[in-house]
């Protein structure tokens, strides 16, 4: 990976690999970075891909909030760099009643 | 979780896009800027995975469209966009994303700002905004290397001119037509103060493209007095070099 600043990509691009993992759609959750307190949707994360996985962080300070990779025929989560992830439960109903 | 699609038409946009019609049978509908996942596997396991926006209206039936442009040193897009045939089968997952989508109940000014390839999904939210009939006030800014790597020209020119569905602004990096009154070049503050909508309006902008560009519109589009919390992203990947 270079340090290239425009190498991520929107929460958003990670929203299919998280569906491994989540039956509801994050990209609209709410975040809290557990590291400065911001709380911003998922999809404004910044996201690197990396051969493995995924690592979003946060748009405000770049701390990890999440890690997704791929080990043979494991998937590891680490959610450790967010206090919460709050998903509305009505829009998700709308949301799934279009994709139903 | 994955599913599979056949390509039932394919149509070429520009020299180097392709638009892939493709029928999905348990495909349930999507929203206006959802995304798809699409894995190719070689014969020797090997798969690769990219992210393509639906470029169609959501609607009722199990056809979606992607317009794939063409990187001269990538991977899958080539393939996309110069192998595949009608017949073919491609596995998807999705629709996927909640939050880079336009619904139709939304009734706030939308200002959409495309890049390149990024108005694949602010065409979905367009061709939504017809088919719904819908009263809200659309305007989109374009930025596009030249005329003829204009995607949906045909189609934007009429719901412009004629249906006055949504107000275009092309904005050209490389080549513009002749006569044309901006020099090429990015777009600047002066483009934005032009051509969006005035920040008092609270229009919810929609920003996409290679992740340069999304960078500096996104950047342009505070400074012109939007609330970051207005506008919405979606970075296509570090293309924008060659934009
Ligand atoms: C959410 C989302 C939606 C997307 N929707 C669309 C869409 O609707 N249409 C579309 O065409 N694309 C879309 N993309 C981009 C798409 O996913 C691929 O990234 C793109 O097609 C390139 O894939 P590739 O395999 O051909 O190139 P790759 O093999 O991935 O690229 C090869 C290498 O070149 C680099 N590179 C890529 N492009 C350039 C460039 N222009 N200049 C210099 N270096 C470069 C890459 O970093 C990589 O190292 C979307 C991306 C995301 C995240
Ligand atoms: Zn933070």
């Amino acid at each position: 990976m270079s340090s290239h600043t425009y190498d991520y990509l929107d929460g958003n691009a990670a929203a299919g690999e998280l569906s491994k993992i989540f039956a509801m759609d994050v990209t609209a959750a709410k975040g809290q970075c557990a590291h400065c307190g911001a709380t911003k949707r998922f999809a404004e994360a910044h996201l690197y891909m990396l051969g493995p996985g995924v690592v979003a962080r946060c748009a405000v300070c770049e701390h990890v909030l999440l890690r997704l990779v791929n080990v043979r025929q494991r998937v590891f989560l680490d959610v450790r760099g967010m206090t919460y992830l709050s998903l509305d439960a009505a829009q998700l109903e709308a949301s799934s009643d279009l994709d139903a | 979780m994955w599913r599979v699609g056949t390509v039932v038409a394919l149509h070429d946009e520009t020299a180097t896009a392709r638009t892939i019609t493709l029928k999905v049978s348990d495909w349930t509908g999507h929203l206006a800027g959802q995304h798809v996942d699409v894995r190719l596997t070689a014969s020797d396991g090997y798969s690769a995975v990219r992210s393509y926006s639906i470029a169609s209206a959501p609607n009722s039936e199990t056809r979606i469209e992607l317009t794939v442009e063409r990187l001269r040193d990538g991977e899958v897009s080539p393939y996309l966009t110069q192998e595949l045939a009608v017949g073919d089968r491609l596995e998807l997952r999705g629709p996927i994303g909640g939050w880079f989508v336009w619904r139709t109940q939304q009734t706030e000014p939308i200002q959409l700002v495309a890049g390149g390839s990024g108005i694949v999904p602010l065409m979905a939210m367009i061709r939504s905004r017809v088919s719904a009939c819908s009263a809200a006030s659309f305007r989109l800014l374009y930025s596009v290397r030249e005329p003829g790597a204009v995607l949906y020209r045909d189609e934007l020119e009429a719901l412009s001119d004629h249906d006055h569905s949504v107000s275009v602004t092309y904005a050209y990096t490389r080549v513009a037509p002749k006569d044309w009154p901006r020099p090429p070049g990015r777009i600047d503050a002066a483009l934005i103060a032009n051509t969006t909508w005035p920040s008092n309006l609270a229009p919810t902008c929609y920003v996409c493209g290679p992740t340069s560009f999304v960078e500096t519109a996104t950047g342009l589009l505070s400074a012109s007095g939007n609330s970051s919390d207005k506008i919405r992203t979606e970075r296509f990947g570090p293309t924008g070099d060659r934009q």
